[in-house]
């Protein structure tokens, strides 16, 4: 079972934090652990997802984006996108602020880059009334200022973040400052598998109820289980989410497609499991962005929640013992997939999702006929469209 | 004498004056490094009696507004912790009398190698290392290697951390054990815990090395109230914010400063 009782998965994850949060990540690890196993917890948490947060999501047959890249493969859609607020990061703020009230803690605080995870934090801190702060990078508060508002609708209290890059690393940067001074009062939501244990292993569990009902739906489905799962990873949530069920049938490929960005060549990618090196930020020891003294570089992706210097312990751990395989896609081939599905599934997905909906098109003439691929559609990309028509516009002004 | 025994007799050395010693810390390449060379030997005149020297990081997570600032302003020169060593090294050779130690986040370490880093930083004459973000739990390869090279590896304990814990913890630290006077970031502070003295004693009750108190430590009455309960004392960001302020010219007022709180570090 990973992670170890240290957190580590492999040589990676661990708790390289401030002493001053120790004994509340060892105070949050034993109420998760204690929890997970309660029933009444359980029955609560599968309540609001069912009842709330719209699960089970479809595993939906794209049989004309099946066609259009051949026609020999069987491709599904785990429908993510479809849940309340437009992604997969529902799963995890519902389970953690539940818990946060569970441990009678008042306020919430968490990161946010796109201000998908800081929208989520909000909504299920409105449901559950709890008092709710969003740390935001400042360029982040300008680029995604729609997201910043529908924050506030939501009750929550969003501040920008003017250190650093002024972007998702220093979000977290602050709200970890937020927590190390409030400790006490505070529920720190992180919104990936990323930062210290037990956070990866914590956030991976929540979000693994993507990959246990996409493993019965395919097995109702199809009698066997797929070929290839395919997700895309910023941080890694939704891919780990829909992994893990499936980490131990070794005839499951797993594929995490991380952003190259404007190419892996330039300084510009989010590619952090492609070109990154080990290195420790934000808690955890794990692949990063970084320059040869190991500071900390700035990231970049088209699509603004892969935007990311570092990524989940386990992603690296899955990468070192070759379980999954991590490969990148480029800011214009994710822009060609988010096309190509609107055009043949009337599915819009996030920017994100369509880095791994890019992926497969690239390979798909590789795969034998009748191979069986899920994408999973981590979100729905409605929060893309004027970033991306203000995209193409300005290619074609190039 | 190893650089974990140069820190600790620095320390005690002052404590038998009667007095609580004082440890100033300075971010190096804030705003360059022939400043920060400065800053040190002002200090040395000031009565300080060892230095902590940070090495700056791109991302300081337990820093407030004033060191993330300096850090900022240290990074353009894009330092190297080869050049770091080197710095230290050249002070040495110029005669510098107080121990000094590394205070900075992990990563750059790793980058480096603890092991090559402990070997070097022994041959560079630096005393030993403070590391934030490195726990107990994630710090024993790096107390094997700083012990190997006599170097003294500092851990730090906190308000939160329960008393079981406090006594692993200092007993774990070589030089001294760095308690961090509040549940927080850096920078100076008007108000300290009411209970701040009393923690001090516990540690000093489980501690078979010096405890040194930081973290919004800034006035002459913060130290003449804290001195008879800890060994030693740390003053970063007030330091710091004068760095800021008058930039090259900083290190005659931060000797001045500086000065005053030594004096006011009595322990009776």
């Amino acid at each position: 079972m990973l992670p170890n009782r240290h957190g580590k998965f492999g040589p990676f994850g661990g708790r390289f934090v401030p002493e001053t949060l120790m004994p509340a990540l060892y105070e949050l690890e034993e109420a998760y652990r204690r929890l997970r196993k309660d029933p009444d917890f359980r029955r609560e948490l599968a309540w609001y997802l069912r009842e709330y947060a719209g699960r089970p999501t479809p595993l939906y047959p794209a049989r004309r984006l099946s066609e259009a890249l051949g026609g020999h493969l069987k491709i599904y859609l785990k429908r993510e996108d479809l849940l309340h607020t437009g992604a997969h990061k529902i799963n995890n703020t519902l389970g953690q602020v539940l818990l946060a009230r569970r441990m009678g803690k008042r306020r919430i605080i968490a990161e946010t880059g796109a201000g998908q995870h800081g929208v989520a934090t909000a909504t299920a801190a409105a449901l559950l009334g709890l008092e709710c702060v969003v740390y935001m990078g400042a360029k982040d508060t300008v680029r995604q200022a729609m997201n910043v508002f529908r924050m506030e609708l939501l009750g929550a209290r969003v501040v920008p973040v003017t250190s650093g890059t002024q972007t998702l690393k220093d979000a977290i940067n602050e709200a970890i400052r937020d927590w190390v001074t409030n400790v006490e009062t505070t529920f720190y939501v992180i919104g990936s598998v990323v930062g210290p244990h037990p956070y990866p292993m914590m956030v991976r569990d929540f979000q693994s109820v993507i990959g246990r009902e996409t493993r019965r739906q395919i097995l109702r489905l199809e009698g066997r289980l797929p070929d290839m799962v395919i997700a895309c990873v910023g941080g890694g949530s939704n891919a780990m989410g829909i992994f893990y069920p499936f980490v131990r049938d070794q005839e499951v490929k797993l594929v995490g497609v991380e952003a190259a960005g404007v190419g892996l060549d330039s300084v510009r990618h989010s590619a952090t499991l492609t070109v990154g090196e080990p290195g420790v930020l934000h808690g955890m020891m794990t692949y990063l962005l970084q320059d040869r003294v190991g500071q900390i570089k700035g990231a970049h992706s088209i699509a603004p929640g892969l935007d990311y210097p570092g990524v989940g312990p386990e992603h690296a751990f899955l990468k070192e013992c070759g379980r999954a395989e991590y490969v990148a896609v480029d800011d214009e081939e994710a822009l060609s997939a988010f096309r190509l599905l609107s055009e043949t599934e009337g599915i819009i997905p996030a920017l994100e999702s369509a880095h791994a909906v890019a992926y497969l098109a690239r390979i798909a003439d590789r795969l034998p006929k009748g191979a069986i691929v899920v994408v999973n559609l981590s979100g729905r990309g409605d929060k893309d469209v004027a970033a991306v028509k203000e995209y193409l516009s300005g290619r074609e002004k190039r | 004498m190893t650089g974990a025994e140069r820190v600790r007799a620095a320390i005690e050395a002052r404590n038998r004056e009667g007095r609580a010693a004082l440890i100033p810390y300075f971010c190096a390449w804030d705003p360059d490094l022939e400043t920060t060379r400065a800053l040190l030997w002002a200090a040395a005149e000031a009565g300080a009696s060892v230095v902590e020297l940070g090495f700056p990081f791109s991302d300081p997570l337990a820093d407030g507004p004033t060191i993330q600032a300096a850090t900022q302003r240290a990074l353009r020169h894009r330092p190297t912790l080869e050049d770091f060593l080197e710095f230290v090294f050249r002070l040495y050779a110029e005669g510098y009398p107080l121990p000094v130690v590394v205070m900075g986040y992990y990563n750059p370490f790793f980058r480096f190698g603890i092991k090559r880093f402990a070997r070097e930083a022994r041959k560079a004459g630096l005393c030993g290392a403070i590391i934030p973000d490195l726990p107990l739990e994630e710090a024993r390869p790096w107390l094997t290697e700083a012990r190997k090279q006599g170097l003294a590896g500092i851990l730090l304990a906190a308000p939160t951390t329960p008393e079981a814990r406090l006594k692993r913890i200092a007993e774990a630290s070589t030089g001294f054990l760095y308690y961090v006077s509040v549940t927080g970031i850096t920078g100076a502070r008007d108000r300290l815990p009411e209970d701040l003295v009393l923690r001090l004693d516990l540690c000093r009750e489980v501690s078979p090395v010096p405890v040194a108190v930081g973290f919004g430590i800034s006035t002459p009455e913060q130290v003449r109230l804290l001195a008879p309960h800890a060994e030693a004392l740390v003053v970063g960001s007030a330091l710091v914010r004068i760095v800021e302020s008058e930039g090259k010219r900083a290190p005659e007022r931060v000797k001045r400063v500086l000065s005053e709180l030594v004096s006011a570090a009595e322990r009776k």
